[in-house]
């Protein structure tokens, strides 16, 4: 028997890789070879999806990317014993991309079957839970705290930190929740963790529970990843029939229960406070904060949220300890991040990588330029809210530190890469646009400031294609007060929504003024 | 034959006329627990199987969760999930987030629009296709990206969105 590999992950199926594993399964019955169809994560590559993988004594080979029309020329050059194939990529984790990568948290990610528990025990899993059960909670939170790892949804907060706020806030009841509510273009790496390992998010939701007392936990995940819903559930029914969930957890008296929550379409959602509330049924408005959701969470209660990937990092940290997760990184940004490659990217994917790689290693060494062959002008790093960096600054490390000290953010690791034929007047445009649509309504700034944001915008994009000093004074006056309302949203804004929203705008009009019809501003010291 | 006169046979008892909705709403609120934090998940339910949250049903809803009727119109109309009017018998998401304009989402959605002749959020005159924009489906190293009826595609060209399109038209459903 041999096992072929065709990952069920929602990018390659975007590609036609159902398709693909209907023809091997078609092709395999048709010739009479016992062949087993494991249906994977993706690696991560996907310029090479749908990315086929066979099992040989020597290891996995890969083939990509496959179309269904390419199924039975494979199996005439010998897909089952690795052939030689137009499409033949060798063995899988000699290819660059994958070989010059240090994958900690997404270590299992499309080598695995996902909702298999054999598999994932048989790579080294579970073994966080079993060493955090042979620990007092309060050690285990010492060594979160100890391996330096930082709030991977995008804000950095020391896990630890949260983690000990909760632990020691008296209640009855307490919850973990997971943020799987990734909102943010050019992220992907929590719905390839869920799709592609879910039983380490699992896994680390169990340890978090052990850690601060809690027997109750949430994922809310967005509506726009039906995939992600399908493999945590048949994950979680999987761990709670082996009795990795539910009560007695691995004989201990540890008791933890986790389901899955769907939203509805609405970003704010992955705000903390308003997925709270939306937990709760609600309306996703944004909470005033004190309290912190640590002290009163969900339903008043004490409550641990976290994004997928924290989480997911935690059974690596307690199964290698605090100190193999912080040697990895530099300064204050310690282990692995899971950088994700998009937009106009000729070889986009997922590069998990320690801090400190830079930009320009992953555009062009990882990305290998763009897609259309034109220069990168400009990439988006850390989502909608995050600022637009030039050319000139591809050279910054990745960390938060390095990334703060250019006005930028690594947020959640999402890199948008443009082409020289971006508009970055019109990036801005759609940057005030995106926070009206999506700005939960509970704070001025941002609900009427986007809305003004985009207006202001409008009349420079009207004016831009004039000549003339009534034109020259328009753009002038119009840019001024962009800049001021900005400073208002940012000042004034009760969440990051609309409070970062500015940044993306005013990065545009800093590293691009050409783009809104002003002079270029003296160089900067 | 006469049909039988219902309203005497029920002695005083006027006679009810359930509302087509109705069914699909009672089933929806037996599934799920009757707690408020279930409201998120029932408005799916309806909404799957309706294409639309019937603004008539929303007091029902409330009633059986013991909230406001405000409530629940403001969760209804907060989440771009929740419609009050029915989707087409198809939907077409075209994601317009950052990724997926930098490779031309923009252009796709206006070649959507044209071949639909509708705009974003329409529905086709014989209500077959709605088509609306969608801010990142997580596909974003394989932008371009859209759903039709939940099945996602990726690397979008705008030859394949034509013939996709094309595909629902052919189902007898849009007109030309």
């Amino acid at each position: 028997m041999t096992r072929v590999f065709v990952p069920r992950d929602s990018g390659a199926l975007s590609v036609g890789a159902e398709e693909v594993a209907r023809a091997i399964a078609i092709e395999s019955a048709a010739r009479g070879v016992d062949v087993t169809i494991v249906r994977n994560g993706s690696r991560g590559l996907y310029w090479l999806e749908p990315m086929v993988e066979v099992e040989l004594e020597s290891g996995r080979v890969a083939y990509g990317p496959v179309s269904a029309d390419d199924v039975s020329s494979l199996f005439e050059a010998g897909l089952l014993t690795g052939g030689t194939h137009a499409l033949s990529l060798g063995a899988t984790d000699a290819i660059p991309y994958l070989a010059r990568q240090e994958r900690l948290t997404c270590a299992r990610v499309g080598i695995i079957d996902p909702v298999s528990l054999e598999d994932y025990e048989a790579h080294q899993g579970y073994r966080g839970l079993r060493a955090a059960l042979a620990l007092a909670p309060e050690k285990i939170v010492e060594i979160v705290t100890t391996s330096g790892l930082r709030g991977r949804g995008g804000a950095a907060f020391p896990t630890g930190i949260k983690w000990k706020t909760a632990a020691a806030a008296p209640a009855t009841q307490k919850y973990i929740v997971c943020n799987a509510d990734e909102g943010d273009s050019g992220t992907f790496s929590d719905r390839m963790i869920m799709e592609g390992d879910p039983f380490v998010l699992i896994e680390g939701m169990t340890i978090a529970a052990r850690a601060i007392g809690a027997t109750k936990g949430y994922i809310y995940l967005r509506s726009e990843y039906p995939h992600a819903h399908r493999v945590l559930n048949e994950a979680i029914q999987a761990a709670v029939e082996r009795g990795y969930l539910g009560e007695r957890i691995l004989g201990s008296d540890l008791h933890f229960d986790l389901e899955v929550q769907i939203g509805a379409g609405a970003y704010i959602c992955g705000e903390e406070t308003a997925l709270l509330e939306s937990l709760e049924g609600k309306r996703g408005m944004v909470r005033f904060k004190p309290p912190l959701p640590a002290i009163e969470g969900l339903f008043g209660k004490p409550t641990i949220i976290n994004n997928v990937i924290s989480l997911a990092s935690v059974p690596i940290i307690l199964d290698r300890g605090a100190e193999y997760y912080r040697d990895y990184g530099l300064g204050r940004s310690r282990g692995t991040l899971p950088m994700q490659l998009a937009g106009n990217i000729k070889h986009g994917g997922l590069v998990e990588k320690a801090f400190g790689v830079t930009l320009r290693e992953l555009l062009y060494d990882y990305g290998g330029g763009s897609q259309s062959g034109r220069p990168i002008r400009a990439v988006q790093v850390g989502g909608p809210l995050g600022a637009f960096i030039p050319e000139a600054q591809f050279d910054t490390p990745m960390d938060y530190e390095s990334f703060i000290s250019i006005d930028a953010m690594v947020g959640h690791g999402g890199i948008v890469a443009f082409d020289d034929t971006v508009d970055m007047a019109h990036m801005a445009r759609y940057a005030m646009e995106f926070c009206a649509i999506e700005s939960c309504g509970k704070c001025t700034p941002c609900r009427i400031g986007s809305t003004r944001g985009v207006e202001v915008v409008d009349r420079i994009l009207a004016a831009r294609g004039e000549s003339g000093a009534a034109a020259e004074e328009q753009i002038e006056s119009s840019v001024v007060l962009l800049r001021d309302l900005c400073d208002t949203m940012v000042a004034g804004s009760l969440c990051a929504l609309g409070g970062m929203a500015p940044f993306p705008v005013l990065s545009a009009l800093h590293h691009f003024p050409g783009d809104f019809g002003i002079p270029s501003l003296a160089p900067v010291a | 034959m006469k049909a039988p006169d219902r309203q005497r046979s029920k002695g005083m008892l006027p006679v009810m006329t359930l509302a087509p909705w109705h069914a699909a709403v009672e089933r929806a609120l037996v599934r799920y627990e009757k707690r408020p934090s279930a409201l998120i998940q029932i408005l799916h339910a309806i909404q799957d199987e309706l294409r639309h949250v019937p603004p008539d049903a929303v007091p029902v809803i409330a009633n059986v969760l013991n909230l406001s009727r405000a409530e629940v119109h403001g969760v209804v109309t907060f989440y771009h999930d929740f419609k009050s009017t029915p989707l087409g018998r198809h939907v077409v998401r075209i994601c317009r987030a950052e990724s997926c304009q930098a490779v031309g989402s923009d252009m796709l959605a206006a070649r959507a629009r044209a071949q639909l002749r509708i705009g974003d959020h329409g529905t086709t005159a014989d209500g077959a296709v709605t088509l609306e924009p969608v801010y990142c489906l997580g596909n974003c190293a394989l932008s371009p990206a859209m759903t039709i009826d939940g099945e996602i595609y990726g690397r979008v060209t705008p030859e394949r969105l034509e013939s996709l399109l094309g595909a629902l038209s052919r189902t007898g459903t849009v007109q030309p």
